[in-house]
């Protein structure tokens, strides 16, 4: 059994309407080159040469540890756009996730919430969810970086 | 809205009515078995026959050394495997270049799995394979050498002739090696007859050159001696057995007559359109870089890297605008590897990545250019927003 099933039951290229709408209009980006001051968590994962670079920055409340700011940049396909996306949209919604819960996203959850992936673009284009924890073993570490 | 920009015609073009027109008739009424003895197979057999004297013509060849396919992937596979399997007691060496099409390469591969050494030939930066790389690698048992007329990907031209006139004279009066050359990308824009080219072997295709799909062509002079890949009846001269597709060789006849005729004026229209695309690329969209020779590629191919994008995500952008085009972006190629072509260019995987193509064809007017010159550079600008800027970026950890 692979550990990441794909649901959107189809093996070609084409994308489902969510992937489609945070490819095209992808929420929380980082827009200039640095994130504001007191985004107070950084992680990157992946490598440009591999076709996916993801980085995630944290603004997180240290009176209650949850997230309650979250922005990305990546270099990558549709499906890493759309899937950073969403992994912000759920890291920020309900008032923010608390770092417990944010550490247990995987790529699973996130395909799911796009409405499912090409099954071979998941591994390589998922990669938000590990920079994501990234940046809260950062925070955790007590590390403060851009 | 509503625009329908298609820049792909590498990958394949439309079916000229002109072509569909001939093709009609073999489709519906006149359906006979090449192979019947009565009227509507003789009928059949005729007009096979007919589109292979006038194939032969154009590639001044004899009538008989002209063998229909079901396309360019088999036609390579025949002249590769068919060809050194049938000769592999004269020597175990074949040489192709680095830059061929997957229907050689994989071929190729499979050969090495029989038992044979195979040379790949690197390009230069320009992704041209010089004569010189191509005698260094000769050795007294090589038996084949396969280098493309022009490149599919980044459009480059090689020097068929040259490397065909050498091997020519390097062979004497000697069998081996031979020289295959496909031709699917430059059939319909440049000289096809396998005299001036000094080639043993030619594949083209009809679905580049606004022709029907699944239906091609090998040149093979007559008297090589190949084994056939699959087993059956007596048709192609029991080199390729089967059921001729008769629709599809009076189109591919048609379609191969009507671009060769038309190749010199259609050629210049597309040269302007191709170098005012790319100009306008480069001088519009920083951090661009043309992939391949400036001059020395095919009229209608611009290969362009776009540094700090990846290729999947542009070519998206570009299709919800209705502009339709290509990446050498692994995110779009099952295997998910990168081009092999732009990688063997000495280019890195960032720009292989971010490299766009863009294949121009009949249907490509000014006002198309124009459309992508207005449209592409905001695109590109939004990606590079969202990207990392890998170029200036930090050593990040590697990704399992």
């Amino acid at each position: 059994m692979p550990d990441v099933i794909n649901t959107c039951g189809t093996e070609t290229w084409f994308y489902s309407d969510t992937v489609k709408d945070h490819f095209f209009n992808p929420q929380n980006f980082l827009k200039e080159e640095n994130p504001p001051a007191d985004f107070n968590a950084f992680g990157v994962y992946g490598s440009p040469a591999c076709g996916d670079e993801m980085k995630v920055w944290l603004k997180i409340d240290p009176e209650n540890k949850k997230i309650v700011g979250y922005l990305w940049k990546t270099f990558g396909c549709a499906s890493a756009i759309a899937a950073a996306s969403m992994c912000s949209v759920m890291c920020l919604e309900n008032g923010g996730l608390s770092l417990d819960d944010a550490m247990k996203i995987t790529p699973q959850m996130i395909v799911d919430r796009l409405g499912g992936l090409p099954p071979r673009k998941i591994h390589c284009s998922v990669l938000c969810d590990k920079a994501l924890r990234l940046a809260v073993e950062d925070f955790l570490k007590g590390r403060k970086e851009n | 809205m509503g625009q329908f920009v298609y820049l792909d015609h590498a990958a394949t073009t439309p079916l000229d009515q002109r072509v569909f027109k001939v093709m009609k008739p073999w489709l519906t009424d006149k359906f006979g078995n090449p192979s019947s003895f009565h009227s509507p197979g003789k009928e059949a057999k005729d007009t096979v026959e007919l589109a292979r004297t006038k194939i032969s013509k154009i590639l001044s060849c004899r009538i008989e050394e002209i063998i229909f396919t079901a396309g360019g992937t088999e036609s390579d596979n025949l002249a590769i495997l068919g060809f050194a399997r049938a000769n592999v007691g004269a020597g175990k060496h074949i040489i192709v270049s680095a830059i061929e099409h997957h229907a050689v390469l994989e071929a190729a591969a499979q050969l090495k799995k029989e038992g044979f050494e195979v040379t790949l030939v690197a390009p230069d930066t320009d992704g041209i394979v010089g004569l010189e790389s191509i005698k260094a690698a000769l050795r007294p048992d090589t038996i084949l050498v396969s280098v493309m007329y022009a490149n599919n990907e980044i459009g480059t031209i090689q020097p068929v002739a040259e490397i065909g006139n050498f091997i020519q004279k390097h062979r004497g009066e000697n069998k081996y090696p031979i020289f295959h050359t496909d031709a699917c990308q430059a059939a319909g824009a440049f000289e096809l007859s396998v005299e001036k080219l000094h080639v043993d072997a030619m594949t083209i295709n009809g679905s580049k050159i606004y022709g029907p799909k699944g239906v091609g062509l090998l040149y093979l002079r007559k008297d090589l001696r190949v084994q056939p890949l699959q087993f059956g009846g007596a048709q192609e001269r029991g080199l390729r057995p089967g059921t001729e597709n008769v629709a599809g060789i009076v189109g591919l006849a048609e379609a191969l007559e009507l671009t060769d005729k038309e190749k010199n004026k259609e050629g210049e229209r597309l040269i302007k359109l191709r170098d005012k695309l790319i100009a306008g690329i480069l001088s519009t969209v920083p951090k661009t870089k043309l992939n391949g020779h400036s001059t020395k590629r095919l009229p209608n191919n611009a290969n362009i890297s776009f540094l700090d994008i990846e290729g999947e995500a542009l070519m998206l952008y570009l299709d919800a605008k209705g502009i339709y085009v290509s990446t050498g972006s692994a995110c779009t190629s099952a295997s998910l590897d990168p081009s092999h072509v732009l990688l063997a260019l000495g280019k890195s995987p960032e720009e292989a990545h971010g490299a766009m193509r863009f294949t121009l064809g009949h249907s490509t007017t000014e006002k198309d250019i124009d459309y992508v010159l207005k449209v592409l550079p905001p695109l590109v600008e939004k990606l590079r927003m969202i990207s990392t800027n890998p170029i200036n970026t930090t050593p990040s950890p590697s990704n399992p």
